[in-house]
């Protein structure tokens, strides 16, 4: 028989209930540390070129203009959405910046075309998705077509070529060493972003809107306009890796970044972000991007061809993913206390 | 006390009695991270006998319910089904050994119809194999009529309200054929009509030879439909018998471990100047003409049946769905309100009453939910600061008695009456000028009610409005300084606080006799 008189004060309620170190040690990010990890010393081990530093600077170029649009696609993801837009976005601000181009337009204003382009773009969609309430999935598949018809319309099968050549600087640039022009835009988008959605309300209100969005909604968050804005961002970070890939390919064909909306979305999900909404870390995404960039880097080192590469990558998705998973399984909740 | 002594009855040896459990468990233990859920629990339910399971909020009754239906393993303990252990692997498992259960939070699907809900899984079917849609309608039917349900069956659940939901779930859990049957706080939220309702049913349950587990924090309703209770404290069972052999004051003691003080303490408050005037107010198919006034530091309670439009005012107030006609003045200016955000900005709070779909983020830590609406307070220059938001979130779940393991826990891991505590909390946190609660106690243990009345109270005190929608006659009774009723979408009378009966309410909400 337990005790009855005693009594049963307000009972103190801890803030945290793993320390940081645990927190750490169990996430997402620690996996993919590994993972890139294994993946940098197997590149080293297989070839003799790939620890020069001048390579592993070329290799970088694999992942920076994808990872520049896999930033703000996570976030879109987070929120519940998804924007499949992106590549045709690309495309079409490259275009439009070639036509600008032919007449006769400067870097500046190539500049100002290609993000503008991005965000009337990314308006186009939020207005779709967030005013009208359309599903996200639905509106940028169709936009996705629409964006890359208008630049097969202009372009047809030629192309623009003959861009200026100081607009070589942002695909071609280098600011220090072996530190290109781009690689430094993709650190510093990646902790724009990171700071975004880890230190400011904004962010937070993602995470609430991708996780419940009814909820959201009546706690006062302007779900709408969260939205809205996101589709802003992606169609923006699509306008800049169309002026970093068009200064870098100098030219611009309409099939240009064709099929990179899914390798960005793979670069998310890789990441760790939750493809259903609600959850997942800008860490992640830049974790996967070093991965995959190292993988392309890697198997184009040993001459592997590009079908193989998007096999593995592939099947390195479903292992990350399915990992947690299985060692769930595996391991029935520990007893404790 | 010696009745509560948890003697456990040793019956093993020899042949089982006649009146042996249905269901046995014994020494079960559940662990979660940070906590201990259930700590070597052992529970009998007897056929043709309402066993009453009781326990603060987190105490353990819904861990033991998944475990009895298959949901979680216990990570001990052993579970008997007339004598012969069984194993409960998978919620399948549970149902063909005739276990069925109303759960606390309820699974439901928003795209099906009512019927399809009800017999998802075990549809009837036609000598093809395929549904047999008319029978699953017509079975629908005489289900929702035996629990007094007044829904088609054909309809999408997406369009019923919470209450109407709970009652599908209900219906449910009554689809199949079982031995044991489990309520987990099913009169939450329901009105007294509904509740007369399910009382009949737990009668005829019995008298058809069922095991019943009923979970409750209401003890009146305990004490009238149930013969042997239960009672858990932080996952383990401190008591056992009759409830024949005991009163209330005993139950509540073993249960918190101390006498419980006033159940209302409500203090009278200043009534001060009108706050919120709402005149004309109408919404095409919910309500129709609704006029009050709100004045600084007044609580002013919301009765009615359900379906009677209460919520939706209320929604209408919050911005939520609008209104076809009316006007509503804040501080004597008339105001317009289109969304929540600029209810918010406004100081008008609403909690809502389906706290899984509108209140809580549950996959979200219960800080962040806590500081959801006010992100704007806890930042600086839009950048969250943890230090100042932990803080908040401390000091209103402190004040509603919550039980956590952490502060950084998913809500969707807290019990269901510490969810709501959160949702209060979170709210409360904005410091609004006017809130209105949707069933604010739905769930929550009589202690822990107690600790929120008389938060409330203070809070009204200081020059708080306050407008409670509840459907529970006693809590409205107690804290109201006036109580309006409505009926089918209309004001069907106002009561001043002295001289107010329980008969008045109901019959007003039923449209009895003449309206004042
Ligand atoms: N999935 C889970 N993960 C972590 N903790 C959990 C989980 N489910 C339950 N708990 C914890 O187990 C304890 C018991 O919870 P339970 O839901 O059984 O309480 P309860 O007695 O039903 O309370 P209430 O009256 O509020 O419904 C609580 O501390 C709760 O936080
Ligand atoms: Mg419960």
């Amino acid at each position: 028989m337990m005790p009855v008189e005693k009594s049963s004060e307000p009972r103190f309620v801890r803030d945290r209930l793993q320390g940081r170190s645990e927190r750490i040690v169990k996430s997402w990010e620690s996996l993919l540390l590994l993972v890139a990890v294994v993946i940098f010393l197997v590149n080293v081990w297989s070839s003799p070129y790939f620890l020069d530093p001048w390579n592993l600077s070329d290799a970088t170029f694999n992942f920076t203009e994808k990872g520049l649009i896999a930033f703000a696609l996570a976030l879109v993801i987070i929120s519940g959405e998804i924007d499949l837009s992106v590549a045709s976005i690309l495309a079409l601000a490259s275009t439009l910046m070639g036509l600008a181009m032919t007449h006769g337009a400067g870097v500046p204003e190539l500049v100002l075309i290609g993000l503008g382009t991005g965000l009337v773009c990314g308006a186009i969609n939020g207005l779709l998705v967030s005013r009208l309430g359309l599903p996200s999935i639905v509106v940028t598949i169709g936009t996705m077509s629409l964006f890359r018809g208008i630049s097969y319309i202009i372009l047809g099968d030629k192309a623009f070529t003959g861009y200026p050549a100081d607009f070589a600087w942002f695909g071609q640039g280098y600011v220090f060493w072996v530190f290109s022009v781009e690689l430094v835009l993709f650190v510093l988008v990646a902790v724009f972003f990171a700071v975004l959605l880890h230190m400011t309300s904004f962010g937070r209100m993602i995470y609430a809107i991708g996780n419940n969005p009814v909820a959201a909604q009546f706690s006062g968050v302007r779900v709408e306009r969260v939205k809205f804005i996101l589709f802003l961002l992606s169609g923006l970070m699509s306008g800049l890796a169309a002026v970093c890939l068009t200064s870098r390919l100098g030219s611009t064909r309409p099939s240009i970044a064709t099929g990179w909306e899914l390798e960005a979305v793979t670069m998310a999900v890789l990441g760790g972000i939750n493809i259903l909404g609600g959850s997942g870390r800008i860490g992640g995404v830049v974790l996967a991007a070093l991965i995959m960039g190292m993988v392309t880097f890697g198997f184009g080192l040993l001459n592997v061809p590009g079908i193989v590469m998007s096999i593995f990558v592939g099947l390195l998705l479903i292992l990350v993913i399915a990992i947690p998973k299985v060692l769930n399984r595996l391991a029935p909740a520990k007893k404790r206390g | 006390m010696t009745s509560m002594t948890s003697s456990d009855i040793k019956a093993d040896t020899g042949k089982v009695p006649e009146s042996g459990p249905a269901i046995r468990l014994s020494g079960i233990s559940k662990s979660f991270p940070g906590v201990r859920a259930l700590n070597g629990v052992n529970l009998s339910l007897y056929p043709g006998s309402v066993t009453a399971l009781v326990g603060e909020n987190g105490a353990g009754k819904s861990t033991l319910v998944k475990i009895l239906t298959g949901i979680y393993q216990p990570d001990e303990g052993e579970i008997r089904c007339d004598g012969a252990p069984v194993r409960f692997a998978t919620t399948m498992d549970a149902a063909r050994l005739g276990v069925t259960a109303i759960h606390q939070e309820t699974v439901l699907f928003d795209e099906l119809t009512v019927a399809e809900n009800i017999f998802l899984g075990h549809q009837p079917k036609n000598r093809f194999g395929l549904i047999d849609w008319s029978r699953m309608n017509a079975d629908a039917r005489a289900i929702l009529e035996r629990i007094g349900a007044r829904i088609d069956p054909e309809m999408r659940l997406r369009d019923l309200g919470i209450a109407n939901r709970h009652l599908v779930a209900i219906s449910r859990a009554l689809s199949v054929n079982a031995r044991v049957v489990i309520m987990d706080e099913p009169t939450a939220a329901l009105s007294h009509k509904e509740i007369g309702e399910l009382y009949e049913l737990v009668f005829k349950l019995k008298a058809e030879g069922k095991a019943i587990l009923f979970i409750s924090h209401k003890f009146d309703e305990i004490f009238r439909i149930a013969d042997r209770y239960t009672v858990f404290r932080d996952g383990e069972m401190v008591g056992e018998g009759l409830l024949a052999d005991v009163s209330q004051n005993d139950l509540v003691r073993l249960m918190v471990g101390r006498d419980v003080g006033q159940v209302f303490p409500k203090v009278p408050a200043e009534i001060g100047g009108t706050v919120l005037t709402v005149s004309g107010y109408s919404h095409p198919t919910e309500f129709e003409d609704i006029g009050f006034d709100l004045k600084r530091g007044e609580i002013l309670g919301f009765y009615g049946l359900i379906g009677a439009g209460r919520s939706e005012v209320m929604q209408a107030l919050f911005g939520i769905t609008r209104p076809s006609k009316g006007a509503i003045r804040i501080d004597n200016e008339l105001a317009v309100i289109r969304s929540p955000a600029e209810a918010v900005a406004r100081g008008i709070v609403y909690v809502p009453e389906d706290r899984g779909r509108q209140g809580a983020v549950t996959a979200m830590p219960i800080f962040a939910n806590v500081t959801l609406p006010s992100l704007s307070r806890t930042s600086r220059h839009g950048f969250v600061r943890m230090a100042e938001e932990f803080a908040l979130a401390r000091e209103y779940t402190a004040r509603l008695d919550l039980r956590a393991a952490a502060l950084d826990q998913e809500v969707g891991t807290l019990s269901g009456g510490n969810q709501q505590k959160v949702v209060i909390a979170k709210w409360l946190a904005t410091k609004p000028k006017v809130i209105i609660l949707d069933e604010p106690t739905k769930g929550i243990d009589i202690g822990s009610k107690a600790a929120v009345h008389a938060f409330m109270s203070e809070l009204a005190g200081q020059g708080l409005s306050v407008i409670m929608v509840s459907s529970e006659i006693p809590e409205i009774m107690g804290m109201s300084d006036r109580v309006i009723v409505m009926r089918e979408g209309r004001i069907a009378g106002t009561f001043a606080r002295e001289g107010l009966t329980p008969e008045m309410l109901v019959r007003a909400a039923a449209g009895i006799g003449e309206t004042p």
